[in-house]
């Protein structure tokens, strides 16, 4: 599992990856009340915003860590958002894309590195 | 103590009112409208008028307000709301008035909305004031408008707002609302704007700066005359929220200060309640430079006789679809002569005396980030409680088991665990005294039993309530359950 | 000094000794100098209590008001009965010196009668949700404008000039600021021209807006505008008098999306203009749009049956410049004062005010058919509100003025067309004697 420094995380398995937001975010945020997602088959550009998260008190964007096509998205979390906070990096997954450029995992952190900018 | 719902207190077939007898012959509404538009359901509960009246004065007993006790609610300036200017808003002559009379049947509505346009060009330092906007906001948007319009005849097509970190939610909103684009402007740390930040920022295409002063950490920038010579040099214009009026009237004027539109609150400086959350009302006040701009109809006066100008090119329209919120003008109005010149000066003089004792009295207990006079407000941070596991949000729950309201809290964003106090003008020393004590108790309490603080409140109609479960399953209309 | 400050001067000292100052004058000494304002203000000195009521009641004294005079304005504003146990409500010091409802634990009052209001708002409507209030009709389809906006990402608003005027300068000012194609459809014989709306409407159409009944006081065929809306993939917007709904259909059941309107008709004051309050209420997907302060029902520590703001995430305090909306305070009071106009009247009662004010417009269309030189332009099915046209309206309306009747609104103003029309409102408070004093006076100044 690799990590954005704007606290999402993916995990990679061959094309697709898996994307949520860590538990430091999640913890953040507070209690998640919405989560905003993206549609199946659009796209994600990395870096760039594709949905947000509503909590208690605030809002805030969710920017994609990779490029690609959404295959699917975690439906669950319409009924039940507050899965991002019990679950983050389990069910409370948001989307799953098909990437376009794989190399773009490398740039992510490691869990040593992400930590040292929650810090 | 729950109060039943409205609808849980429906008795079919009572009424709590009798319409007079149906005098006119009648006719069968089918035979008038074609039956898809007549309406087949109507769900309303039925009540008698004293199940009526019972049901709403109990729930009223479940509310703070300024009337029971003391409410430092900061930058809402929760002053006392006189009782006789509810009398005046009421008279007939005020309240039964149609929008759509004739001028010469309304003159003395006329004359007052003109003479109350004088008294707040005369405490702004401004050359005309429209009475239309319906509430601060309200007054931003329409005062960023006149902005806009200003900029455009000129030919110039400027796409940013410089505003403070410090500022208010509805500041930036505002400008999104007439399509400028938000800079924030970093504030210094003495509270002020960081002048070398805003000289950075300064552009050609700058429409304007926004701001209050005193700002929201209830601090006065003694930079502003530079402020404003660094704006007005890209052509920028300087706008000033008036929520925080109540610090300065009659003692400086945001006119004489280099600003070229206002908006005052009346519901927050000029006494007028705030109803629950409304109605308030947000005139703007504009330099000669701007004048035609304003929003019409305006009101104009000849040899003593008062009409509508509708006339004008340059306007920006309308933004509201009547002349303004006439009753809430009307009570402002009346707490103006009430006071008159020196009381209104006063005003801010002991609002501004009120704030500092408070807070000069809680630096003992409390931290305050920016120490140095306030004016009618300051803020202190919950920050030192930290050890404890309290927060702000902790003491302003704990306040209510002891009457009183709490701060406003969170707000502005640059102070952690913000507390912000305003005290106003007509509390007594006493009420002060009373209320520090119980601020220093719960300091203490904080260390001693902090327990007490996070189960607060217990003494309330209610306590803390499940706000999670709320926004994720709104049950917002008793119609439709979630 | 004024008796609201209640320092003695032996207080102001001992706080000016706890400060450290020696004046209050000290306080203020980061203004500099130069921007002091170093003389008295030009405003008169203070007054008496009973002064200043005085002065203000002999100014309230030189307007001509709906008591002393018989009032058939509308356009958005009506003269209904009021039951007097209301103004006592609104008058209890709980309610209108409290904030808006910050702290839940003290503001259940507030907050409750916020959520029955919202539920009365969504029944009388046929929607499933609305807000706390905004601040009157105009606004409100601004505001429903820019959610429409909001959900299809389109820009474009078709809407008639069967909507009140003054709602249209309203959306031309603040929707045409935010880069609003704004296209004003015609009438025909006083309602909406349904072709010519086909036409206008394309895909980049976010909402159609239509008023129900409308300005004219016909009734509208919502329903195919609502078919027309959809088809084109955008919203149908229908502004709406709340006591005609007692009588008509709910939009909400005819198609619309979001309905809002001027909620004035429901026990408000008239008070030349304001405050009244805007009402907005929407079907669910819209949910996340709406602007403005939501109370939702929720359960405190104990279990017990509580109310708080919710859904405040959509709001400008936290989203700042994404908010989709700068509003803050809202109409709080007045919506009580249409809460407990609702209690008060229930169903039925609703339903009679609308029934009268349909009956009496009825018999007084009637009665004006019967006058030679008045026409009534329009055949269209009508609610309370009529259309005549009688030679030379503006000098009709003064000679009707000094017979004590307010008789209606001279539209050429807003429709050079409607030369010498004249817009009636006619409202359960109106009584048989006053229509046909009406009729009678009407018949001898045309002639
Ligand atoms: C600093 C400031 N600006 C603007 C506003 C907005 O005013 P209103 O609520 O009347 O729209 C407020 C209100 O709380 C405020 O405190």
């Amino acid at each position: 599992m690799k990590f954005s420094k704007e606290h999402e995380w993916v995990k990679l398995e061959g094309d697709t990856a898996i994307i949520g937001i860590t538990d430091y975010a999640a913890h953040q945020l507070g209690d998640i009340v919405f989560v905003e997602l993206p549609n199946k088959g659009s796209k994600l550009e990395v870096n760039k915003v594709f949905g947000t998260i509503e909590s208690v008190k605030t809002v805030s964007d969710v920017f994609a860590p990779m490029t690609g096509e959404v295959i699917e998205v975690n439906d669950e979390l319409d009924a039940n958002p507050a899965l991002v906070n019990e679950d983050p990096t389990g069910n409370g997954w948001i989307v799953k894309i098909k990437v376009s450029n794989p190399n773009e995992y490398d740039q992510l952190l490691d869990e040593a590195a992400y930590k040292a900018i929650c810090e | 103590m729950t109060e039943p719902l409205l609808f849980e207190l429906d008795t079919k077939g009572r009424r709590g009112y009798a319409l007079p007898k149906l005098d006119v012959p009648t006719v069968d509404p089918a035979d008038h409208i074609p039956t898809k538009f007549l309406r087949k359901q109507l769900d309303m509960p039925s009540l008698s008028e004293l199940e009526t009246v019972r049901h709403f004065t109990r729930l009223s007993r479940m509310n703070h307000s300024v009337d029971i006790g003391f409410y430092p609610l900061g930058s809402c300036t929760m002053k006392y709301n006189p009782k006789v200017n509810e009398n005046i808003a009421r008279l007939p002559g005020f309240a039964n008035i149609h929008p759509y009379q004739n001028a010469d049947s309304v003159q003395g509505a006329l004359k007052l909305l003109k003479t109350t346009e004088q008294y707040l060009a005369e405490l702004t330092g401004m050359d005309a004031i429209t009475l239309q906007p319906a509430a601060g906001a309200q007054g931003e948007m329409t005062g960023l408008l006149i902005i806009k319009a200003y900029h455009n005849k000129k030919g110039n097509n400027k796409k940013k707002i410089l505003i403070p970190d410090s500022g208010h939610g509805t500041n930036p909103a505002s400008c999104t609302m007439v399509g400028y684009e938000v800079v924030n402007i970093k504030s210094d740390d003495r509270g002020c704007i960081d002048i070398a930040d805003l000289k950075a920022n300064i552009a050609p295409d700058v429409a304007g700066l926004m701001i209050t002063n005193p700002n929201t950490l209830g601090l006065f920038d003694e930079n502003i005359g530079e402020l404003a010579t660094l704006v007005h040099s890209v052509d920028g214009l300087l706008y000033y929220d008036g929520a925080n009026f109540n610090a300065i009237m009659g003692w400086t004027r945001p006119g004489d200060m280099g600003f070229d539109v206002v908006h005052l609150n009346l519901h927050k400086t000029f006494s007028t309640p705030h109803g629950g959350g409304g109605p308030g009302s947000g005139p703007v006040g504009v330099k000669a430079h701007l004048k035609e701009f304003l929003p019409t109809p305006r009101i104009v006066e000849k040899n003593n006789t008062y009409s509508f100008e509708d006339q004008n090119n340059d306007t920006i329209g309308a933004v509201l679809g009547s002349f303004g919120n006439f009753s809430v003008i009307v009570k402002a109005l009346a707490y103006i002569m009430y006071s008159g010149k020196e009381g209104l000066k006063d005003a801010s003089a002991y609002a501004v005396l009120n704030a500092n004792y408070m807070m000069k009295k809680l630096k003992d207990t409390y931290y305050v980030p920016y120490d140095r006079f306030c004016k009618h407000e300051f803020v202190i941070s919950g920050k030192t409680l930290a050890k404890q596991g309290v927060k702000t949000l902790d003491v302003a729950k704990r306040l209510l088991d002891f009457g009183y309201h709490s701060p406003t809290i969170y707000f502005p964003l640059i102070v952690e665990e913000a507390m912000m106090f305003e005290p106003t003008e007509t509390e007594s020393k006493d009420t002060l005294d009373s209320f520090i004590e119980v601020m220093e108790k719960i300091a203490k309490e904080a260390v001693e039993n902090p327990d007490l603080l996070k189960n607060a409140p217990i003494s309330t109609p209610v306590r803390r309530l499940d706000e999670a479960t709320a926004a994720r399953k709104p049950d917002i209309n008793f119609y439709q359950k979630p | 000094m004024s008796t609201y400050i209640p320092h003695t001067t032996a207080e102001l000292q001992e706080m000016l000794n706890v400060i450290g100052v020696k004046t209050i004058d000290e306080l203020f000494a980061e203004i500099p100098q130069k921007l002091r304002l170093n003389k008295d203000l030009n405003i008169p000195s203070g007054m008496s209590e009973l002064e200043m009521t005085r002065k203000l009641t002999s100014l309230s004294e030189m307007n001509k008001t709906v008591d002393k005079n018989v009032c058939f304005l509308g356009g958005g504003a009506y003269d209904h009965i009021i039951p007097a146990a209301i103004d006592h409500l609104l008058l209890r010091g709980d309610f209108f010196t409290a904030y808006t409802p910050y702290q839940p634990e003290v503001s259940q009052g507030t907050l409750q009668c916020i959520y029955e209001y919202q539920s009365l708002i969504c029944s009388l409507t046929g929607m499933d949700q609305t807000n706390a209030s905004l601040y009157e009709g105009a606004t409100a389809n601004v505001e429903a404008i820019k959610m429409a906006q909001a959900q299809t990402g389109r820009k474009k608003v078709i809407l008639f000039d069967t909507i009140n005027p003054a709602y249209r300068r309203v959306i031309k000012t603040i929707n045409g600021a935010q880069e609003t194609e704004i296209v004003t459809l015609g009438f025909e014989d006083g309602v909406s021209d349904l072709t010519k709306l086909s036409q206008a409407i394309d895909d980049k159409t976010a909402a159609v807006l239509v008023q129900y009944p409308n300005f004219f006081g016909c009734i509208e065929d919502i329903e195919n505008i609502a078919k027309i809306a959809h088809e084109a993939g955008a919203l149908c917007i229908v502004c709406a008098n709340p006591i005609s709904l007692a009588l008509l259909e709910a939009p909400g059941n005819l198609g619309a999306d979001i309905v809002t309107g001027e909620g004035q008709p429901l026990g408000v004051p008239l008070s030349f203009g304001g405050p009244y309050i805007g009402f907005l209420a929407a079907k669910k997907a819209l949910l996340r749009k709406m602007p403005g302060r939501i109370v939702g029902k929720t359960l405190d520590l104990d279990g017990k049956q509580g109310f708080v703001l919710t859904l405040q995430a959509r709001e400008q305090h936290i989203r700042r410049e994404k908010a989709g909306s700068n509003i803050c305070s809202n109409q709080a009071l007045v919506a009580l004062n249409t809460t407990i106009y609702m209690a008060l009247m229930g169903a039925e009662g609703l339903k009679e005010v609308a029934l009268h004010s349909f009956q009496k417009a009825h018999y007084m269309k009637s009665e004006l058919a019967k006058l030679e030189n008045v026409t009534i332009p329009f055949t269209c099915s009508f609610f309370h509100e009529l259309v005549i046209k009688v030679p030379n309206a503006d000098s009709v309306l003064k000679k009707m003025e000094e017979k004590g009747i307010f008789a209606g609104i001279a539209l050429e103003k807003y429709y050079p067309n409607l030369k010498d029309c004249i817009l009636i409102a006619i409202t359960e408070k109106r009584t048989k004697s006053e229509i046909d004093d009406y009729c009678k006076y009407l018949g001898e100044a045309i002639k």
